[in-house]
């Protein structure tokens, strides 16, 4: 799956970063603990968090995601943003909660691990 | 070949937390080594990076490349561990509320860096502090 077509099914906002427009997703990982993102989140791409730090970035970076998005309508700061930019790690922003916003996604196509 | 680093990780600085690992993945990732072990590496010294700002205010990270693999010695002169065991079980942690608010504590740092390094040792000394030594070998 595409990511402009990721943020069009989740009338998602784009924050920083250009979408990678012919970048493919085929899988996603929802979590708020870090932690866990590191232990099974390997090979997945893109991140669904409602977590607003800059350790989502780092975790990200870690594990070579390409895209995060914050959940619930949340907004990190300028300085999370940044670092997301700094690390070439897009970021956007869904209206939609983690359960809704992963639903999509999985009845679109895109798996778990 | 053989390259040296060493990183002084602030304690108490959550915001910068994960810097060092961020640069030594910059590096390995220069040298061209396989994807899969940069993030193993990634992955097990950011485990240990968090786990030093969250525990023991901070310490030292020295990691050598080889053309072998990667040697990670991680030290600290927080409280030590007091039961290793239980450490090294999924799910179980002394992390503060504030911490796991913060995305951490999730009782998942060990068993990870057990998980992604091909061996894990844990000296520990109560009052004292922790050294922790990871190799990623380069198969």
């Amino acid at each position: 799956m595409k990511m402009k077509d990721i943020l069009t099914l989740l009338d998602a906002r784009l924050l920083r970063g250009l979408p990678e427009v012919e970048s493919e997703f085929s899988s996603a990982f929802s979590s708020d603990m870090m932690s866990d993102v590191l232990a099974y989140g390997q090979g997945q791409g893109l991140l669904l968090t409602g977590l607003l730090n800059q350790q989502v970035i780092r975790t990200a970076e870690m594990l070579d995601m390409r895209c995060i998005v914050f959940v619930r309508g949340k907004t990190p700061g300028e300085e999370v943003l940044d670092l997301a930019a700094e690390k070439g790690i897009a970021v956007a922003c869904t209206p939609h909660g983690m359960f809704t916003a992963s639903g999509l996604l999985y009845q679109a196509g895109l798996t778990g691990v | 070949m053989t390259l040296q680093y060493h990183y002084n990780v602030p304690g108490d600085d959550f915001v910068h937390a994960g810097e060092a690992s961020g640069h030594l993945k910059g590096v390995l990732r220069q040298l061209g080594y396989p994807a899969d072990v940069v993030r193993r590496v990634a992955i097990s010294m950011y485990e240990g990076e968090i786990n030093m700002v969250i525990h023991a205010n901070g310490g030292e990270i020295d990691a050598e490349i080889d053309d072998r693999g990667v040697t990670l010695v991680l030290k600290d002169q927080g409280p030590g561990i007091p039961d290793i065991e239980k450490a090294m079980q999924e799910g179980w942690s002394t992390a503060s509320d504030e911490i796991r608010s913060q995305g951490f504590g999730a009782g998942m740092g060990l068993p990870n860096m057990k998980k992604y390094t091909d061996r894990l040792q844990i000296d520990t000394v109560l009052g004292v502090g922790t050294t922790l030594t990871m190799r990623i070998d380069l198969h």
